[in-house]
């Protein structure tokens, strides 16, 4: 742990990775909220998985077409933008089963993203950093794109505050006081998309609904109004990615499974802790 | 003559195929205050839904203040049963009765002024100090209070109540009946019950839907039109509500 205060000094890659981390966890805090009370972290699942389709179709034009701008954060953004749009349009329009429609996103993107990185020339470690995260990797053009995004997200998730809290609470009012329940629906579901891939940076696709849904879990249980809810998931995520990286780096374990083990155990803590001090006062 | 507030002219309505509604012609006026009384799903909320235009019918004609749902929104209020709500969701009383000021702010924070009418909202249900508690820590009772104090934050003409008195006891729901009299007498009040053995004196009409619907006035309500809305006999108990202050009503 010593060696992690002695490098952040003089490493940038260890600065990038804790801005990184702080800057994502703020849109997690914010967005993972509306997810969790509105009851769609599977939808933020799937999207997270169709994101290895974007990713590797972009590092595929890289490699093949000598494309050099098209970064694979770039293809991640597409890819979960798309899959939002068709998991809601889905949903609002046709009378298909929502969980089907939800699976079929998160394998097929899954299936296209592996046909892409199988016929990529080259090293496929890729593959495991994209499924994993790999937070030390952050160039400073992704932490650019990075804070990009998260102002963005951040920006329209707090200034429709009212309406979106208003469509997860209660949809048929929102829609009798002439608020667009549809429109707002999709712009959470985009907004979803967008966090997904700041958290692909953090953890890896496999990991992002752990850290959109721990976090706020443990905020739900001392927040009583939904901002509370985002201020202190927020707090708490920068607490688990920045416990992640520090804590794996002497002992060079993988940081984003690090703070998903962190986040897990703060989790199991603190309903333990909240049961037995609800059954002490009963 | 004023247009009436609520009209449906042979409104049919249909869920995948079920026929729901039918043929329903309802005129309700100005300051009445009528209760939809009739079986499980004989078509009451679908009433209440088709009135704020959230389900269109499939042939007919509905208008209110003489205008096509949708555009009559704003002047109506909506009180749905808190059983539908997701009651782990982290809102204060005050949070939920603000929802009812949206539309008139487009976008960013509520001010001072919708606060003020929220509390104001609150006070008329005899909900006032309230405004920190969770949501989710409140009786029935108070909650379809909260829920009716959200509906009249928009100032609404028509106030629609789905089931205001399930899942609370007699004494609350008395309580409930004398704040919709006060409400009563500036706005129009439609509520739907599964309540048929008695409705309050306060109720002006009743309409009994049970795919049709028949609107009596309060008093021609007897055991004999109950066992032809409903098909076979029922029994009917026979209460006395007195109000205090009121004198026993009948």
């Amino acid at each position: 742990m010593a060696d992690f205060f002695v490098d952040i000094q003089r490493q940038s890659f260890l600065q990038y990775a804790l801005l990184t981390g702080i800057l994502a966890s703020i849109a997690c805090g914010v967005i993972g909220s509306y997810v969790v009370t509105r009851r769609i972290t599977y939808i933020a699942g799937a999207i997270a998985h169709s994101v290895l389709a974007g990713l590797g179709a972009a590092r595929y034009c890289q490699v093949m077409f000598n494309w050099g701008w098209f970064h694979p954060l770039y293809g991640a953004v597409i890819a979960a933008l798309l899959s939002a749009l068709i998991i809601g349009l889905v949903s609002i329009h046709a009378r298909e089963r929502e969980d089907t429609v939800i699976g079929a996103v998160w394998a097929i993107g899954m299936a296209i993203g592996i046909l892409f990185i199988y016929k990529t020339p080259g090293y496929n470690e890729n593959l495991m950093s994209y499924l994993f995260g790999n937070i030390l990797m952050v160039s400073t053009d992704d932490l650019w794109l990075i804070a990009g995004l998260d102002g963005l997200i951040v920006v329209i998730g707090v200034l429709f505050y009212n309406q979106l809290l208003a469509v997860c609470f209660d949809e048929e009012f929102a829609r009798l006081r002439g608020i667009s329940v549809e429109f707002y629906y999709l712009l959470l579901l985009c907004l979803t998309a967008l966090t997904v891939v700041l958290l692909v940076s953090v953890v890896g696709i496999v990991l992002v609904i752990a850290l959109m849904t721990l976090p706020v879990a443990v905020a739900g249980v001392f927040a009583k109004r939904l901002w509370q809810m985002m201020v202190l998931s927020a707090l708490l995520t920068v607490v688990f990615t920045t416990a992640g990286l520090v804590l794996s780096y002497g002992p060079d374990l993988p940081a984003g499974a690090t703070t998903i083990v962190v986040a897990g155990m703060a989790y199991i803590l603190t309903l333990s802790v909240s049961r037995l001090v609800a059954r002490g006062r009963s | 003559m004023d247009t009436p507030v609520v009209e449906f002219e042979n409104v049919t309505f249909s869920y995948d195929g079920l026929p729901v509604l039918r043929d329903v012609n309802l005129s309700i006026e100005r300051h009445d205050f009528l209760a939809i009384v009739g079986p499980n799903a004989g078509g009451k909320t679908t009433m209440l839904k088709i009135m704020m235009g959230l389900l269109k019918p499939r042939s007919g004609k509905v208008r209110i203040f003489g205008a096509s749902p949708e555009k009559a929104r704003k002047h109506i209020g909506y009180m749905p049963q808190y059983t539908t709500l997701d009651l782990m969701f982290p809102v204060n009383v005050l949070d939920v009765v603000l929802m009812g000021r949206l539309g008139e702010n487009k976008i960013g924070f509520f001010g001072q002024k919708d606060k003020v009418i929220a509390r104001d909202s609150l006070k008329q249900v005899e909900m006032n100090g309230f405004d920190d508690r969770p949501f989710s820590d409140l009786s029935g009772g108070q909650r379809q209070r909260v829920l009716i104090a959200r509906a009249l934050a928009s100032n609404p003409e028509l106030l629609l109540l789905d089931e205001p008195t399930s899942n609370i006891d007699v004494a609350v729901e008395t309580e409930l009946f004398e704040i919709l009299h006060d409400l009563n007498k500036t706005k129009t009040i439609v509520l739907v019950t599964h309540d048929l053995g008695f409705v309050s004196c306060f109720v002006k009409h009743v309409a009994c839907v049970n795919r049709t619907v028949v609107v009596h006035p309060t008093s021609e309500i007897t055991g004999e039109l109950i066992s032809e809305i409903y098909g076979t006999d029922v029994h009917m108990v026979r209460h006395d509500h007195s109000v205090p202050g009121r004198g026993p009503c009948g």
